[in-house]
């Protein structure tokens, strides 16, 4: 993986300490343009604290990172909205650059939920929610995106579809994007590399190459890496939120 | 001379209530109406440095209630305590500290109630030109940050990594409120400005379903209880800080029935 011209973050040996104790440690990761790295790993294993070293939001590092754009989405893993402060999707969608109603609208539609622009942020489901935090992401054609547990809460064939957008976002923007997921089965094969982390890296690489890791059997066992086979097939169509098949063009 | 003077209290209140609005929507949404009150109690430190020393009033209670946001900023990097009981310690303080510095200048005259609650007979051109001017320019900054300033209240995470910088629009945010609160004091009084700020914008809240909308309808809000509440000062000769107060409550509570109207369809 070095080709650097394409390279849009770099984390070196990053490690974050909190309390004396490390919460994530000895990262070393590369996003590139136009590829999605997946971060996978059980619940505390440092996944968001790997994103929030590559965007920067973690001042005191070990190591260090290098960001090469500053055209970056963020989909954090909580957003909250006070119920004092009346936000639509509609305005949500403009809170970090200002867009066309026309594009406001093709993201929304994207990811299946353009019908909801006028409803208030806290009257949406979670899945919504997360379809809504989606767009907004996808709308500003950033350069780099990072999705933290982006699907959360989206019914299964929601997931699929998702996962499927995702992966043509990143074909179509030529950006480079950072998954975390739980959701082994689907991302497994939506993914250009994988890395597997548990305070920190167990093991990285290909898909393929990580289903057949030991470390990885060992942290989601034995049945996992055959998981990946389920979605090894083509798609000639796609779902939409309603669960409508429509033809791929 | 009445008319005169009915007028400079009247051109007062606009731009104090042109101000508020604005500022008292970030406060409701960030949670501030009690860093509000800490702020406006600290600038009875600044009056009274300003009748000491005789300095500009408006520039030595915007200068104390910076000093009292930054040590409570830094408190709040450098301590555990939670951030409620850090505001409380200093609003109470800077109020105490305040009170017993007055005791010592026994040989100036001067008019506690004023400061505390607000006294319209004292606004002079003076002060007319501190909340115009001084409104103007909070206002202009307000709506350079605008954007940066509201992603961040959104959500901090996302604001930075996107590139927005919220700790520096946060601190800006501050200042403009130190601001506010010294331009605002002689008319509304360091008791009850924090009422101003956040009062019209709760009842915004309740009418409203986008924060531009909400932004504007606490405007109205801050005018209607100005306009209402000075008339009726001077008609029923009361107080008339805290009857622009008690105007903005009896619009809060009208507000409840837009709401309840809402609900049921």
């Amino acid at each position: 993986m070095s080709n650097n011209e394409n390279v849009l973050v770099k984390i070196s040996n990053g490690g974050v300490q909190k309390n004396g104790k490390w919460l994530v440690k000895d990262v070393d990761l590369e996003i590139h343009k136009g590829k999605i790295v997946t971060i996978i790993g059980p619940n505390g294993s440092g996944k968001s604290t790997t994103a929030k070293i590559a965007l920067g939001l973690i001042k005191k590092i070990e190591g260090n990172v290098k960001r090469f754009t500053n055209k970056i989405s963020y989909v954090p893993q909580k957003v909250s909205i006070d119920w004092t402060l009346p936000l639509r999707v509609t305005d949500f969608m403009v809170l970090t650059e200002n867009l066309s109603t026309d594009d406001i609208k093709y993201a929304l539609n994207l990811t299946g939920v353009e019908h909801l622009i006028l409803r208030n942020l806290r009257d949406l489901s979670g899945g919504e929610f997360q379809r809504v935090l989606l767009a907004r992401a996808i709308a500003k054609k950033p350069e780099l995106l990072v999705l933290d547990e982006p699907v959360q809460g989206v019914d299964f064939a929601g997931e699929v579809a998702l996962y499927g957008l995702i992966k043509k976002i990143s074909e179509t923007l030529n950006c480079g994007i950072l998954l975390i997921s739980h959701d082994l089965h689907v991302v497994m094969s939506a993914t250009d590399y994988v890395v597997c982390l548990n305070g920190h890296v167990c093991c990285s690489g290909s898909p393929v190459d990580v289903a057949r890791d030991k470390h990885y059997k060992e942290l989601f066992g034995e049945k996992s890496s055959q998981l990946l086979s389920i979605y090894e097939h083509d798609h000639d169509h796609v779902h939409t939120s309603e669960g409508d098949i429509v033809k791929n063009v | 001379m009445f008319d005169d003077f009915l007028f400079r209290s009247l051109l007062a209140g606009i731009g104090i209530a042109l101000v508020t609005g604005p500022l008292g929507c970030f406060v409701v949404w960030r949670r501030l109406s009690f860093f509000g009150d800490t702020l406006a109690h600290s600038a009875l430190l600044g009056v009274l440095l300003s009748v000491t020393f005789d300095l500009n009033i408006s520039l030595t209670i915007f200068a104390v209630s910076s000093i009292v946001a930054v040590i409570l900023l830094r408190l709040q990097n450098t301590t555990n305590l939670p951030s409620d009981a850090l505001l409380g310690l200093l609003s109470h303080s800077s109020l105490a500290v305040g009170m017993v510095v007055l005791g010592f200048l026994s040989f100036i005259r001067f008019d506690i109630m004023g400061v505390l609650f607000g006294d319209i007979l004292s606004v002079n051109v003076n002060d007319l030109l501190a909340i115009w001017i001084g409104g103007a320019i909070i206002l202009l900054i307000l709506w350079f940050i605008w954007k940066p300033l509201f992603a961040s209240t959104v959500n901090y995470e996302l604001a930075e990594a996107e590139g927005m910088r919220p700790e520096i629009v946060n601190t800006i945010f501050t200042i403009l409120l130190a601001a506010l609160i010294a331009i605002s004091i002689k008319m509304v009084g360091l008791l009850l400005i924090t009422g101003m700020l956040i009062i019209p914008t709760t009842m915004a809240r309740n009418l409203s379903n986008n924060p531009k909308q909400m932004v504007i309808l606490s405007i109205i809000g801050g005018l209607l209880s100005v306009f209402i509440g000075l008339y009726t000062s001077f008609e029923i000769n009361t107080s008339s800080g805290p009857t622009i107060v008690v105007v903005a409550l009896i619009l809060f509570i009208l507000s409840l029935m837009g709401i309840r109207k809402k609900n049921h369809g």
